[in-house]
């Protein structure tokens, strides 16, 4: 299998015309396309971090200086984020938009992305940490443009769970 | 030396600086020298002062951050060495005072202590040019009054005792202390921005007619 360029493209100018500047992220196979774009673009700060919850820390950081920041990793990248989600976003009411990449759900082959990817909206629901599943390409721009907004209004984490009918190559 | 003595001789340079500083013996500290609107306080995420410090000072460049770290927090997050080294933010000063114990959950020794592990030697293998590891309240300030004026990423690791405030308390509320903060930075940068405008001559209006 293999990842969509076309979908990656277009998840990439959803980040744009929502008017984001800058991104968190640590880099994984659906979100490699994507994240060679944001190197490239001008208009773009990338941050690449050497784990995940370091992004939370950066976001923070991001919104206190009042930048349009949004968050890129993977499931397991969230799960590894959890405490500064926790102990950061939510106890000091810090927006986060973050784009995840649900590995290990319907489909998946490789064994070691399963146990992940089968906890990951149990532990949103457990945070509850608003959600949505971005499967088709002419629905995700609008999904960030909203996620973003939302993040911003409530204060919250917010997430958008990049699946595998949209990060990868139908057959 | 006291932390609170490298605190208190930093705090007159702190006005005009944007703050983070880590949970615990340290944010009170700070606190109690009387609190500011440029200070936030990370009473909980151990290991993300310098993250927050990272995002601060690559999308305020105009701005100098501070960021006052302890070595278990720092323990939590090493990568943050790293990623600090590979964006070098000019405008950033990371202090790491290190008192080799988790102090403020009874005093257990941390990885520091007895000098197993050196945190100044594990931010120049992670690629920071300009660290100093100082042990006396002179050498802090030589270090301090050096690394602002560089105008370039430092990390000060400094040998403290490993003593904090008798009491803890703050009349701040953890997402006020936020919401404060962030609008005492939107407000610089709005003075920022008002001031270039004033400075700047109104634009020559050409005379020519386009037809």
């Amino acid at each position: 299998m293999s990842v969509s360029y076309e979908n990656s493209k277009i998840v990439f100018q959803g980040i744009k015309d929502a008017g984001i500047t800058s991104l968190s992220a640590l880099p994984e196979t659906w979100l490699g396309l994507l994240l060679q774009q944001a190197e490239k673009d001008p208009d773009i700060r990338l941050i690449q971090v050497a784990k995940e919850e370091e992004a939370i820390g950066i976001a923070a950081g991001a919104y206190f200086a009042g930048e349009r920041h949004i968050l890129l990793m993977q499931n397991h990248g969230f799960l590894a984020a959890m405490n500064g989600i926790v102990s950061l976003a939510m106890l000091y009411g810090i927006p986060l938009c973050m784009l995840i990449a649900l590995r290990g759900h319907w489909g998946e082959p490789y064994p070691w992305h399963t146990r992940g990817g089968i906890v990951t909206e149990g532990v949103l629901r457990a945070l509850n940490i608003p959600f949505e599943y971005a499967r088709h390409p002419k629905d995700v721009g609008r999904q960030i443009r909203e996620a973003y907004t939302f993040s911003q209004s409530s204060l919250s984490p917010v997430a958008l769970l990049l699946t595998r009918d949209l990060m990868e190559e139908a057959l | 030396m006291k932390r609170a003595e490298c605190i208190g001789m930093l705090y007159p340079e702190l006005d005009d600086k944007v703050v983070v500083t880590i949970m615990g013996a340290c944010a009170q500290e700070l606190y109690d020298l009387g609190h500011k609107e440029n200070f936030f306080y990370l009473q909980h995420a151990m290991g993300l002062a310098s993250s927050i410090g990272l995002g601060l000072a690559l999308h305020l460049p105009q701005e100098k951050i501070v960021v006052l770290d302890g070595d278990g927090s720092v323990l939590m997050n090493l990568g943050t060495l790293a990623t600090l080294a590979r964006y070098r933010p000019r405008n950033l000063v990371h202090f790491i005072f290190d008192n080799g114990s988790l102090l403020s959950t009874g005093g257990f020794d941390s990885h520091t202590t007895s000098g197993i592990t050196d945190l100044a030697a594990i931010a120049r293998g992670a690629g920071i040019e300009h660290v100093a590891a100082v042990d006396s309240v002179m050498a802090f300030g030589e270090a301090a009054i050096e690394a602002f004026a560089r105008n370039d990423l430092g990390v000060i690791v400094a040998k403290v005792a490993a003593v904090g405030p008798n009491q803890y308390g703050m009349d701040l509320q953890l997402p006020e202390n936020a919401f404060r903060f962030k609008r005492w930075i939107a407000g610089r940068k709005l003075a920022a921005a008002q001031a270039t405008t004033a400075n700047t001559p109104p634009a020559l209006v050409s005379n020519e007619r386009s037809e």
